[in-house]
C-alpha cells in the first residue's frame, strides 16, 4: 500500500480544470518532489492531497484511507504558504494548542521539546508577531512536525527561509525520511529539494508530464526535467 | 428543442394572463374596497410563486451540496432571482393597495412585513454570491446560506404574526369576507399564468448563468496559458 | 481527545487571543455606550415608554455584538491558520462550537457591562426580574452568536466582510431579536414573563435549537470546499 495515492484526480474551479487526470503515488519512506511552473497546479494538488478541498473526480488516499478521516488526519503534517500560527499567542502557547488538538499525551512537554529542536527555546514566551521571519518559519515547521506525522505535505517550504531555517528544515526532513516517514513537497528551490528527493513529478498545466525516480543527473542539473518534459 | 418549449410556455403564459385580465375586468366590484381589490389577483399569486421559488431554491441548494454539480447551483441562483422579482411584485402591489385604501404607502401588516424581511433575506443571498469570486466556494457558501434562509422563513412569519397578535394593527390586505368560488378559480388561473411566466424567466436566467460560467472558465484557461 | 475537550481547547484559544489584545471587546463596549448615548436624544424628545427602552437595548446588543462576532473566523485568516485547524483531527462541529462559545462569552461580557450603563443612563431599575432577564439574555445572545459565527465563516474571505456580515445576519436574526426585545421590554420594567410572553421564550429556545443543529450540520461544507 502506498503512503500517498492519487488516482485519476480532476479538480475544477467552476468549469476550469486546475488538475487533469492526475495519477501519482509515493511509497512509504519516499520523498516526492513536485515541480512545475507557477499555476501548474502544485498547490492545488497538495491541498487536495491534504484534504482541504474535495476533488471533482478521482480518489485520493493517504495510508489507504481518505485524508479527511480523523485517524488519517493525525498522521498528516502540512506546511502551506501561511505559517498557520497565531500572532497574538506565544510560541509555546501555539505549539501547546496544536499538541492538544492532535491529542498528544503531554502537550506542554511536547511543545517545549519542539521549541528546543527548532532553536526557539529562548523566545518561547515571546508573541509570534514579534518574531523575525526566520523564527516564524521555524515555528511553522515545529507545528507541522510535532505530532510525528507519517506523511508530510509541504508547499514550497524552502521559499524565503533564512539559512538557519533551511538547515533546521533539511535536518528534520532527513531525520523523518530515516524514520520511514513519507514526504511530498512542492518546490521552486530545485537544488535543496532534489538533494532529498527519491522521486520527482513534473506538473504542466494540471497534468503530470513526468513521474519517475530522482537521478544523480537531475540533482546535478536541476533544469533537466523541465527541458526534457516541460513545455520549454 | 429547449427553445421551442420555452416559446410555447411563454405564449401560454401570455395567453392565460391576458385572458384573466379580461375576466377580472368583467368581475363585479368588491363591496368595501372597490376596484382596487382586484389587485389581489396579482398580489397573492405573486407571493405564492415566490414561495414555490424558495422551495425550489432549497431543493437545488441541497442537491448541489450532495452532488457538487454546478447545474444545481445555476438553477438555485436563477430561481432565487426570479423569486425575488415576484416577491418584489408582491410588495409593490401591496404598497399600491395600501396607498389607494388607506392613503399611506406602507403598513406593517403581518404578511407585508414578512414578505419584506424574506426579500431582504434572499437579497442577501445574491449579495453573498456577488462578493465571492471563486466559483466552487461561491456555489457552496450560497447553498448553505439558501438552506439557512429557508429554515428561517417560517420562523420569521410566525414571530411577526405573534407580534401582531400582541400588538394588533389593522389588517386589510386579506379578504375578510367570503371569497366567491368563481373568484377563487380566477385567482388560481392567474397563479398558473404567473408560474408559467416564472418558469420562462428562470429558464432564460439559467441559460445566461451557464454562459457566464463558460466564459469564466475560458478566461481562467486563457490566463493559465 | 473527546469532543467536549476539543470544544474547550478551541474556545480557550479564541478567548486567550482576544483577551490579549481586547480589540474587539473594547470596540464593542465603546460602540454600545455610544449608541446608548445617541439614543438618549431620541428618548428625551419623545415620551418613549420604559418598555420600549428595553426593546432598544437589543438593538444595542445586536449592533455591538457584531463587532465581536465578525472576528470569530476572521482571526483565522492571517497566516492561514484556518488551514491548520481544518487539517487537525477535530470535527467541524467541535471547531464551530468552540468558536461560538468563545464569541458568546465575549458578547455576554459586553452585555453585562452595557446593562448597568443602560440602567444608569435611562434611570431604569432593570434588575427587578433579574434571573428571567439573565435567561432571556443568554438565550437571545446564543441565537445571535450562532448565526453570527456561521456567517463569520461564510464571509471569511470575501470583500467588505465587515459590511456584509451585519447585512446578512440581521434579517435572519429577526425572530430571535423580536423575541428577546419583547421579553426584555417587559422584564426591565418589572413585568414578569406571563402566559402571553412565554411564547416568545419558546420561540427563542426553538430558534436556538434549530439553528445550532443546522449550523453544526452545515459547517463541514463551509470548511472543506
Amino acid at each position: 500500500m502506498n503512503a500517498v495515492a492519487v488516482e485519476g484526480v480532476w479538480k475544477f474551479y467552476g468549469d476550469f480544470p486546475a488538475l487533469r487526470d492526475v495519477n501519482l503515488e509515493a511509497a512509504s519512506g519516499a520523498c516526492l518532489a513536485l515541480i512545475g511552473r507557477n499555476g501548474a497546479g502544485k498547490t492545488t494538488l497538495l491541498r487536495a492531497i491534504a484534504g482541504f478541498s474535495k476533488t471533482g473526480k478521482g480518489v485520493i488516499k493517504i495510508l489507504g484511507t481518505s485524508p479527511r478521516e480523523p485517524a488519517t488526519r493525525r498522521n498528516i503534517g502540512f506546511i502551506g504558504h501561511g505559517i498557520a500560527v497565531y500572532d497574538e499567542l506565544s510560541a509555546r502557547e501555539n505549539l501547546t494548542l496544536y499538541a492538544r488538538l492532535y491529542g498528544l499525551p503531554d502537550p506542554r512537554q511536547t511543545a517545549i521539546e519542539w521549541l528546543e529542536r527548532t532553536g526557539l527555546e529562548r523566545v518561547r514566551d515571546g508573541l509570534v508577531r514579534e518574531f523575525s521571519r526566520g523564527m516564524r518559519q521555524r515555528l511553522a515547521v515545529a507545528r507541522a512536525f510535532l505530532h510525528k506525522p507519517s506523511v508530510l505535505l509541504l508547499d514550497e517550504p524552502f521559499t524565503a527561509l533564512d539559512d538557519r531555517a533551511i538547515a533546521v528544515l533539511q535536518s528534520l526532513l532527513r531525520d523523518s525520511l530515516a524514520e520511514g516517514r513519507t514526504i511530498v513537497l512542492s518546490t521552486h528551490q530545485l537544488r535543496e529539494a532534489l538533494e532529498l528527493a527519491s522521486d520527482v513529478a513534473l506538473l504542466v498545466r494540471g497534468q503530470v508530464a513526468f513521474h519517475g525516480p530522482c537521478t544523480p543527473e537531475m540533482v546535478a542539473d536541476p533544469g533537466l526535467v523541465y527541458r526534457r518534459h516541460g513545455e520549454g | 428543442m429547449r427553445d421551442k418549449i420555452l416559446y410555447v410556455l411563454g405564449a401560454l403564459a401570455v395567453l392565460v394572463l391576458a385572458r384573466n385580465l379580461y375576466v377580472i375586468a368583467g368581475l363585479p366590484q368588491e363591496a368595501a374596497q372597490g376596484a382596487i381589490f382586484k389587485i389581489i389577483f396579482f398580489h397573492v399569486p405573486a407571493a405564492w410563486t415566490a414561495i414555490v421559488a424558495a422551495i425550489t431554491a432549497l431543493t437545488m441548494s441541497v442537491q448541489f451540496l450532495r452532488t457538487k454539480d454546478f447545474k444545481y447551483d445555476a438553477a438555485a441562483v436563477a430561481v432565487t432571482e426570479v423569486g425575488l422579482a415576484f416577491l418584489a411584485a408582491n410588495l409593490v402591489t401591496g404598497s399600491i393597495w395600501a396607498r389607494v385604501i388607506w392613503g399611506i404607502w406602507w403598513t406593517w401588516d403581518v404578511r407585508l412585513t414578512s414578505a419584506l424581511v424574506c426579500w431582504l433575506l434572499y437579497a442577501g443571498y445574491l449579495m453573498l454570491r456577488h462578493a465571492i469570486e471563486e466559483p466552487t466556494q461561491r456555489a457552496t457558501f450560497a447553498a448553505v446560506f439558501s438552506i439557512l434562509a429557508f429554515l428561517d422563513v417560517p420562523i420569521v412569519y410566525f414571530s411577526i404574526r405573534w407580534f401582531r397578535t400582541q400588538h394588533p394593527a389593522p389588517v386589510f390586505l386579506s379578504s375578510n369576507g367570503s371569497f366567491p368560488a368563481d373568484w377563487t378559480r380566477v385567482l388560481l388561473s392567474n397563479w398558473l399564468g404567473l408560474l408559467l411566466l416564472a418558469i420562462v424567466m428562470t429558464a432564460i436566467r439559467l441559460r445566461q448563468e451557464e454562459s457566464q460560467r463558460e466564459i469564466d472558465s475560458l478566461r481562467r484557461a486563457a490566463h493559465a496559458m | 481527545m473527546s469532543f467536549a475537550r476539543l470544544v474547550l481547547v478551541v474556545m480557550a484559544k479564541d478567548l486567550r487571543a482576544e483577551l490579549r489584545t481586547k480589540e474587539a471587546l473594547n470596540a464593542s463596549l465603546a460602540f454600545a455606550v455610544v449608541i446608548l448615548v445617541l439614543l438618549s436624544f431620541v428618548i428625551e424628545s419623545d415620551d418613549v415608554p420604559q418598555k420600549a427602552l428595553g426593546n432598544l437595548l437589543w438593538l444595542v446588543f445586536a449592533f455591538a455584538g457584531t463587532l465581536v462576532l465578525n472576528r470569530s473566523f476572521a482571526r483565522e485568516v492571517p497566516n492561514d491558520c484556518l488551514d491548520a485547524l481544518v487539517a487537525a483531527p477535530i470535527s467541524g462541529a467541535a471547531l464551530f462550537l468552540g468558536k461560538a462559545l468563545a464569541s458568546f462569552l465575549l458578547v455576554l461580557a459586553m452585555e453585562l457591562v452595557a446593562l448597568p450603563v443602560f440602567g444608569i443612563f435611562y434611570n431604569v431599575r432593570w434588575a427587578q426580574q433579574f434571573w428571567p432577564l439573565m435567561l432571556v439574555t443568554v438565550l437571545g445572545t446564543w441565537g445571535v452568536t450562532v448565526i453570527g459565527t456561521v456567517f463569520s465563516a461564510l464571509t471569511v474571505n470575501i470583500r467588505l466582510r465587515e459590511v456584509m456580515l451585519p447585512m446578512l445576519t440581521y434579517p435572519m436574526l429577526l425572530p430571535a431579536l423580536l423575541g428577546a426585545m419583547e421579553l426584555t421590554g417587559d422584564l426591565v420594567t418589572g413585568t414578569p414573563i406571563g402566559p402571553d410572553t412565554v411564547t416568545w421564550l419558546k420561540l427563542l429556545v426553538g430558534f436556538d435549537v434549530l439553528f445550532t443543529a443546522a449550523s453544526v450540520t452545515l459547517i463541514e461544507f463551509i470548511l472543506v470546499g
